[in-house]
């Protein structure tokens, strides 16, 4: 018990997102948002992908500034690793998703996060993309992702933590559940 | 056209409570009943069912278990006899074979359009409960004719059922119940898993219905609630009513040898693909489980009850395989029928009344139906406190809907065109005594 009994902060200002909660459920329109991102193919298994606007609550947003990202694969797949493989992409957008999630959980239930590392692997049997055999599939086998908290919360809480933030993640939800995907040619 | 005070439409357990405190107000009613008193325990449940609550905790205005089985469970049936009588006892006045087929307001009240009768009255209570219909989600229609479909009101035992693989979709109190009951028929059952409500039967020698009420769980107030909301829609808790007072949990399934697998998603392809976050779902539900077990634990040391209970244990956590699969081929042969325990809705589709929310729900205050003053609804899931859903939890909400029911009436003669009160602060229910509970 400290002296002086200073209010946590993780950084996130978890009033903003409950008031926005309330108005969204009355303005259920402006809670529907798209998410972009635009991709140029540059040579072989290299592409580059912008992400700079979206569409949320109503109008056109833009982001701070354009972020730009190179995809390729690596030397190993007679490519020139010039960027992250697009699996690893999906690795990052899961373990930012949930590492947002412990955050943001962590403050609405006034825990103090000291530090908080992830490791992510994503088990992957290649034959799949290789189309070396049909009984494989191309995505992942298996993902598993492996927390490490430093905080003043017993570990009942910390799993608690990470549970809550599964259960509200956006990435977590793509990954482990059927999406529609649509592709189309201009 | 036929006059009186007040219609309770339908004669199961909250309307005959409703009737019985509407006779001690000296209110003239009638109950409209589109089969007999009980229909749905009667004739939309299946056999084997017992309720989920032991039978202490069976209590309806002026009525009390006095069996010789209190810790016991009461088959469908049983409760059948217990209504038919409670309704003989408390004199309600049953219209019997009358279906409702629209209510709207009129003058001085509303009118019911039953049978090929119309009634008039000044205030109505909706008692049809809150399982009217089962809840089929849309993937059903992406499902094989050449799989038997059935729903818990169409199930009624396994015998029913072609040979083969079952697939039951849904694991709250239904789900559980009726995977181990047909799985035990050898017929091998997969059970596709979301979210769910984990208790055991038993803790520390009591029913865990007898710390729901001691630790006052069931007594917190709608307006008391965190989210509402998300309070209202819980799946029923996995308990099953069996005579040996057994834990239907998921672990007592897999050890029977039922096949756990994650949510249904979607068909695509002929293959139903169930959720990969299967484990989460069951790291969620073991922590909710936990934190109950810890309040009774704290309850039960603050009362000085430590010496003469059993000590305080957890159970196991939720084992799920790592490799469940996530996808059925549904035209392989190896599933032949899709039990689906997807949930239930209220039907008050002849309710023609503008009283609903955008999702279709009633808006209500505790039971007092919001901007139609004299319509009142019992029965929903926490409509006044968690208790709302169990017989006796309908039963005490009966009485504070009756007294405001009269107080509408007795307001309504003074002012014409009040609206609907808000129900004031005396009549919410009072916390139970936990010193009363067995």
């Amino acid at each position: 018990m400290t002296i002086t009994d200073r209010p946590v902060d993780n950084g996130v200002n978890v009033q903003a997102l409950l008031d926005a909660r309330d108005a969204l459920s009355a303005a259920p329109q402006a809670a529907q948002f798209t998410w972009r991102a635009s991709c140029t193919w540059r040579n072989g298994t290299h592409s580059q992908s912008t992400v700079a606007g979206f569409t949320g609550l109503g109008t056109e947003q833009q982001h701070r500034t354009t972020y730009e990202f190179d995809v390729d694969h690596p030397e190993c797949f007679a490519s020139e690793d010039n960027g992250a493989t697009p699996v690893e992409f999906v690795l990052v957008g899961l373990v930012g998703c949930l590492t947002a999630g412990v955050a943001a959980v962590a403050q609405h239930r006034s825990i103090q996060l000291r530090s908080v590392t992830a490791t992510i692997e994503g088990a992957m049997n290649i034959l799949g993309i290789l189309g070396a055999d049909p009984e494989v599939r191309n995505g992942f086998e298996a993902i598993t992702v492996r927390f490490a908290i430093d905080a003043d919360a017993s570990r009942e809480d910390l799993e608690a933590l990470i549970a809550q933030s599964q259960k509200r993640s956006a990435v977590f939800d793509v990954v482990t559940n059927p999406t529609n995907v649509l592709v189309e040619l201009a | 056209m036929m006059k009186t005070t007040a219609v309770v439409i339908g004669a199961g357990h909250a309307g005959l409570a409703m009737s019985r405190r509407l006779t001690e107000r000296s209110i003239d009613h009638v109950v409209l009943e589109r089969g007999e008193v009980a229909n749905s325990w009667r004739t939309q449940r299946w056999p084997s069912l017992r309720l989920l609550t032991p039978n202490w905790l069976t209590r309806l205005p002026g009525y009390d278990y006095a069996g010789d089985d209190p810790d016991g469970y009461l088959p469908a049936g049983s409760l059948v006899d217990v209504l038919a009588r409670y309704a003989r006892f408390a004199g309600a006045p049953v219209r019997a074979a009358t279906t409702v087929h629209a209510v709207r307001t009129a003058p001085g009240g509303f009118e019911i359009q039953a049978n090929d009768d119309m009634l008039h009255a000044r205030a109505v209570v909706l008692a049809t409960g809150a399982c009217a219909r089962p809840a089929i989600p849309a993937i059903a229609g992406a499902f094989p004719p050449s799989i038997t479909a059935l729903t818990p009101v169409t199930y009624r035992d396994p015998g029913q059922l072609p040979g083969g693989g079952v697939l039951v979709v849904g694991a709250s109190a239904t789900g559980v119940q009726l995977a181990g009951e047909i799985h035990r028929s050898g017929r091998p059952v997969t059970l596709a898993v979301g979210e769910h409500v984990r208790l055991p039967r038993r803790y520390r020698g009591r029913d865990v219905f007898w710390w729901l009420h001691a630790t006052g769980v069931l007594a917190e107030r709608y307006d008391q609630v965190d989210d509402l909301t998300r309070a209202r829609h819980l799946p029923s808790p996995q308990l099953t009513g069996s005579p040996q007072a057994a834990t239907t949990d998921l672990n007592a399934l897999t050890a029977q040898g039922v096949r756990i697998v994650g949510r249904l998603g979607r068909v695509s392809n002929g293959l139903a693909q169930f959720s990969g976050s299967l484990a989460n779902t069951c790291s969620l539900a073991d922590l909710k489980m936990n934190r109950f077990l810890a309040r009774a634990d704290e309850w039960a040391t603050a009362r000085g009850l430590d010496g003469e209970l059993p000590p305080p244990h957890r159970f196991a956590p939720t084992r799920v395989d790592p490799r469940s699969p996530l996808e059925l081929d549904l035209s392989g042969g190896e599933i032949t029928t899709v039990l689906w325990a997807t949930g239930f809705r209220p039907d008050h589709s002849w309710l023609d009344i503008p009283v609903r929310d955008r999702a279709g729900h009633i808006r209500h205050d505790g039971g007092v139906v919001t901007g139609a003053p004299g319509l009142y609804v019992l029965g929903l899931p926490v409509l006044r406190t968690r208790a709302s859903t169990y017989i006796h939890g309908a039963a005490t909400d009966s009485e504070a809907l009756a007294d405001h029911l009269c107080s509408f009436l007795s307001s309504e003669r003074r002012w014409q065109g009040i609206r609907s009160p808000r129900l004031p602060a005396r009549w919410l229910p009072r916390p139970s005594d936990p010193a009363t509970a067995r």
